[in-house]
């Protein structure tokens, strides 16, 4: 999932302060999983929005909404009718950061502003601890390395074994962050391929990564498929 | 002769090779960088500039190793993945030749975390690079010199005569590993290898060993690195906190001693430690030049280079022989 924090109240209330009815937007996808923008964490920003402006005197009124999820079109509509009907003048979501571009590029001239950091794409290691563990570098490379990805897990992004710096199994930049590759020597041992490890790793092509520029993916088969359901209805009426 | 450095022919000729390590100031005055050049001329074969070690910044690699030219040394300039990505590497690995730059070495470099281990505040906000990492660089060099091309392909008009050079960590994480890691090294084109500092000869000899075994000592020149302890204080914290470094039990036992020895007299306490981490490197050289594949040793006196030349001389190192360039 794409991992997220909430901003500190403090922040997000000097983002809306001078907005007299705000909309606060949480999202039913990864950041409700992580437990950072859902429907509960909606009820709480705009409790706690509610109350600051209470106590500074401020003509604020904040309205709450969840949706399935904030990337997609179907999804976002309601948002849209909702800052219409009902006036709002500017939106905190709480998802991730696409769901702040993608409500952006749709809002007109009512701002949004972002109640969350966006981390990374990981995984819930323990109750309360989340660890990245994709860089979404575009060319995946896990097959070369038992499954265990050098890319996102290595504080160097190197993919020829481990640096200088591990430690019992840390990396040289803590003691609480894993070596990635002491991980991906463990991995391979026990899988019995270690000896692919020899092999040379040429420097990579990173244009599939977001160095490449912004990436976009695209499926002729499905855009084909959605013309032709769209001929269909049209023919049908 | 692969780029006729001085380093590349004193070990072609078969001398036990010494190198050393000078580190640049934190500012643009290069009269310190050629003072340290005065003090070290003649005691190793060639001198290691490093490149913004701990990512503290400090006077380029490159312009400190054209200031020691200036005084007749050989520099070998340091190289990390961390500040350049290839475009800029392969541009200063160039610019490097063109002025007469012959010895490069290829490192990952310190994450930009390090910020000189807590002393000084380094760039821990710094956004890194890590486009190729060492064992690629030291292929893009063997692709500039040895096949007159670019990374990207493109042609490379006149070729860069390098002596390529890359680090060597024997006693890290996962240690089993380590061997492994130097033949990528070794695969990609690496002529010299510079291990970590070691104080564990006993463990060190362990993976040499394995090393012959793999026939990796034929093919690249290893030099044993050498770092001087000035007190048990440094001691206990390369063993601590440097990745890589164990320290024996019997050498902090050794310096403990050496401090105890002067009683309350702290300067004399000081200078007994000194004496005795003097000692101790030299030791450490013996038994690096009694290890069988090992071709020579890289000092590093960490901000107290001027020891170097009476560490040299009492390893019975000294003269350094002098190689006349071909042609």
């Amino acid at each position: 999932m794409i991992v997220a924090e909430r901003k500190p109240l403090d922040e997000i209330k000097r983002f809306i302060e001078g907005f007299e009815r705000v909309l606060v937007v949480g999202c039913g996808g990864c950041a409700t999983v992580c437990l950072a923008g859902g429907e509960a964490e909606v009820k709480i920003v705009g409790s706690a929005l509610r109350i600051a402006a209470r106590k500074e005197g401020r003509r604020q009124e904040v309205l709450e909404d969840c949706v399935t999820r904030q990337c997609e079109p179907e999804f976002v509509e309601q948002i849209l009718v909702r800052v219409k009907e009902e006036g709002v003048t500017a939106l905190l979501s709480l998802a991730c950061g696409v769901g702040v571009n993608f409500l952006a590029e749709r809002l007109g001239d009512i701002p949004v502003f972002p109640g969350l950091n966006t981390k990374f794409f990981g995984a819930t290691a323990e109750p309360g601890v989340w660890v990245e563990m994709c860089a979404g570098c575009g060319n995946c490379m896990l097959h070369l390395t038992g499954g265990i990805c050098p890319v996102a897990r290595c504080s160097k992004s190197l993919l020829n074994g481990p640096c200088g710096g591990s430690t019992d199994g840390k990396c040289e930049i803590s003691p609480d962050v894993d070596c990635g590759w002491a991980l991906i020597v463990e991995r391979m041992k026990r899988l019995g391929t270690l000896d692919q490890l020899a092999e040379i790793t040429p420097a990579r092509d990173w244009s599939s990564s977001p160095h490449g520029g912004p990436r976009r993916v695209v499926r002729e088969d499905l855009r084909e498929l959605a013309a032709e359901a769209e001929e269909n209805s049209a023919a049908a009426s | 002769m692969k780029s006729g450095s001085n380093l590349e022919r004193v070990l072609e000729a078969g001398h036990f090779t010494v190198t050393a390590e000078i580190g640049p100031p934190m500012g643009c005055n290069g009269e310190v960088v050629l003072e340290k050049a005065r003090l070290l001329k003649g005691c190793a074969d060639a001198f290691n500039i490093t490149d913004c070690q701990t990512a503290v910044v400090r006077m380029s690699s490159i312009a400190s190793a054209v200031l020691v030219m200036r005084e007749g040394l050989e520099p070998v300039m340091q190289m990390t993945c961390r500040d350049r990505n290839r475009i800029a590497i392969q541009a200063d690995i160039l610019g490097a030749a063109a002025l007469g730059i012959r010895n490069c070495l290829c490192i990952a470099g310190d994450h930009q975390s390090f910020g000189a281990a807590g002393r000084l505040k380094g760039h821990p906000g710094a956004k890194n690079v890590y486009d190729v990492d060492s064992i690629q660089l030291v292929s893009i060099l063997k692709g500039l010199r040895d096949d007159g091309q670019q990374q990207g392909g493109d042609e490379v008009e006149m070729r860069p005569p390098l002596f390529i050079g890359a680090v060597w960590t024997p006693l890290g994480d996962p240690i089993d590993f380590r061997p492994f890691r130097l033949a990528k090294k070794v695969e990609a084109g690496t002529d010299f290898i510079q291990t970590q500092g070691i104080y564990d000869m006993e463990l060190f000899r362990q993976q040499m060993a394995i090393a012959r075994e793999m026939g990796l000592h034929e093919r690249v020149a290893i030099l044993a690195g050498i770092i001087v302890p000035r007190n048990l204080g440094m001691l206990r914290y390369m063993n601590s906190s440097v990745a890589g470094v164990t320290v024996p039990e019997e050498l902090m036992g050794r310096m403990a001693a050496a401090r105890k020895a002067a009683g309350e007299d702290k300067a004399q306490a000081r200078r007994n430690q000194e004496e005795e981490g003097i000692r101790i490197t030299v030791e450490l050289i013996e038994q690096a030049q009694e290890t069988e594949g090992v071709r020579g040793v890289h000092i590093q006196a960490i901000e107290w280079e001027q020891k170097v030349p009476e560490i040299v001389e009492r390893a019975g190192l000294m003269p350094r022989p002098v190689m006349p360039a071909e042609g």
